[in-house]
């Protein structure tokens, strides 16, 4: 296993002529949970989709367990991945997304069998013994057989993030897992997050929940405008920002 | 509705109220549209059983002749295969418009330009006579040796005119269809594919195809039967189907009117069974993107009819 997890190194990226992430550097060594939070159209989510892929780079480098995101090192050169080597690199990656994001025509069970049986080419019948197990291990053991419409917005996350496992990643990404969410419902995903965390997975995690960024972080970022103001102890962070604008963004969201 | 609410309400107080028993509202307006429509229905029906021109006889004589049979049975597998070839490649075409390749975007664009551009009985007639464009057709290298010359009216006999000219112009209008349906499913769904390290194709074919099913069902039920009814223009290829079997029947003796509306009996026959059909394959694809799904004729039948047994 690599050194680092995670490793960004002046990550740039644009939309248009809009620069979005203004050379981003982020190191996330294997077990820790890193959060990152700002406001709206900080950049946080896209430097988050940067990681695995959704969103090409236009400058910097992003590395995921000791391999280039999108590129390929050969000697002093840099190749671009094909189409099938981007898939592949994307299976050790899990991502979870604010709106859930599950296939609506397939069930419960199918949603999380569909990746370890089409692209890791398991045994169904393993694959669906584990798929009840990640289901039980998210309190949904009795939904195997529903389809996604029929169930809240906690619960459809529960089973996104099951699905995510079902691939046995080694790093998990979530995108604002919780903004979508019922503030009654938020709990039952903070929790199968935090007893994720405890199991040692590799987190990162854009998020407006300071709260669990404090108890379950390791590692916090604040950024805005497309760079890091301050980053640190999440608990120092925020009991103790020492930048103006963390300051100001805190006193808005605790 | 606001019954329920306020049986609700003093159910909360314990004691359930009585029904409410209030006149109904009165709608005048339904007694006079009914009296006009059912004067202009009488008129049809009497019409339609007192005129003798319609030959109502002499039409069933011909109903399920040989020839008319014939003649159904070519229409039907026409409209099939013309619509195999249409859904397939237009499939291909939708796919193809959405490439990032600006060339492959280009040549689908061009094709649905072409196709849907020109009246589908001038590109009949042209299949037809390619021929006289064209008078041999041959494999080989370009603008070099040919291995392989053939006369190309034996390459393109009349039906393949009648398959070619349907199916690639069907195919414009299913590439359009196909492409609304890939549209309407949300991004993150191709993205939570991604996600799980699935393949473009795999994304395509696994999540984004079924979804958009919803989408490209019923325009397609709604091509499949003004392809029904585009076949007719097959009669000019010149090839047997319905409508060139009722012709060739009518020119010999000179019922028109009756032979006419015998054939729209058949269309309208066939359009029918293809609508239930429809139905049925709407219901399959709404699996999963509504909680319920929607009661089937049937089954609104049996509900009307216990309800009314409450009463």
């Amino acid at each position: 296993m690599a050194e680092l997890m995670v490793s960004a190194q002046k990550v740039h990226k644009h939309f248009g002529r809009h620069e979005v992430l203004k050379g981003i550097d982020l190191s996330v060594p294997p077990g820790q949970v890193v959060c990152i939070i700002g406001p709206s159209g900080s950049g946080k989510s896209t430097f988050l989709r940067c990681i695995n892929h959704l969103e090409k780079i236009d400058a910097g480098l992003i590395e995921v367990d000791g391999d280039l995101v999108g590129y390929r090192r050969k000697g002093d050169k840099i190749f671009e991945l094909s189409e099938r080597e981007v898939a592949e690199r994307r299976q050790r990656i899990g991502m979870v997304f604010q709106h859930f994001n599950l296939f609506p025509h397939r069930t419960v069970v199918e949603n999380i069998t569909e990746g370890p049986i089409k692209v890791l080419k398991e045994d169904r019948g393993q694959v669906t013994e584990r798929a009840k197990e990640l289901l039980r291990k998210v309190g949904l053991s009795e939904k195997e057989n529903a389809y996604p419409a029929s169930l809240s917005g906690g619960q459809q996350q529960r089973v996104a993030i099951a699905r995510a496992l079902a691939m046995r990643p080694k790093l998990m990404l979530f995108d604002e897992p919780t903004s979508a969410l019922d503030p009654e419902l938020v709990g039952d995903v903070l929790g199968v997050m935090r007893s994720l965390a405890e199991e040692g997975m590799t987190m990162i995690v854009v998020t407006h929940e300071i709260g669990f960024a404090r108890e379950v972080g390791d590692y916090l970022i604040f950024m805005d405008g497309g760079v890091v103001v301050e980053a640190g102890d999440p608990r120092n962070v925020i009991a103790n920002p020492q930048q103006e604008r963390t300051r100001l963004f805190l006193s808005k969201v605790l | 509705m606001a019954q329920i609410h306020v049986e609700n309400v003093n159910k909360a107080h314990g004691g359930k109220p009585e029904a409410i028993s209030a006149i109904p509202l009165r709608h005048p307006g339904r007694w006079v549209a009914v009296a006009i429509i059912a004067l202009f229905m009488a008129m049809g029906l009497h019409t339609v059983f007192t005129n003798p021109r319609f030959k109502w006889s002499l039409q069933w004589s011909y109903f399920f002749s040989a020839q008319i049979l014939h003649g159904v049975s070519t229409t039907l597998e026409l409209t099939v295969a013309s619509m195999a070839i249409g859904v397939t490649l237009g499939v291909i075409l939708a796919v193809m418009r959405l490439s990032s390749n600006p060339i492959v975007t280009g040549a689908a664009w061009f094709y649905i330009w072409v196709f849907r551009g020109t009246p589908l009985l001038v590109q009949l007639l042209i299949w037809a006579n390619l021929g006289a464009l064209f008078p041999t057709l041959s494999i080989g290298l370009p603008f070099g040796h040919q291995f392989f010359v053939k006369q190309t009216f034996t390459i393109i006999p009349s039906v393949a005119a009648a398959l070619l000219g349907l199916g690639l112009n069907e195919a414009a209008y299913m590439a359009e269809i196909v492409r609304a349906g890939i549209i309407s499913v949300g991004e993150g769904q191709a993205e939570a594919a991604a996600s799980i390290g699935m393949r473009k194709m795999m994304i395509m074919r696994r999540i984004v195809l079924p979804q958009a099913m919803r989408v490209i069902v019923p325009p397609t039920g709604n091509e499949t039967i003004s392809m029904l009814k585009s076949t007719s223009l097959v009669a000019y290829v010149p090839y047997v189907e319905l409508l060139f079997a009722t012709q060739n029947i009518y020119t010999r003796n000179y019922q028109i009117m009756p032979l006419l509306i015998m054939a729209s009996l058949w269309y309208l026959g066939i359009t029918s069974i293809l609508m239930i059909g429809q139905y049925y394959v709407e219901r399959y694809y709404a699996k999963g993107s509504s909680r319920q799904l929607p009661l089937t004729p049937l089954q609104k039948i049996k509900m009307r009819i216990s309800k009314f047994g409450v009463k």
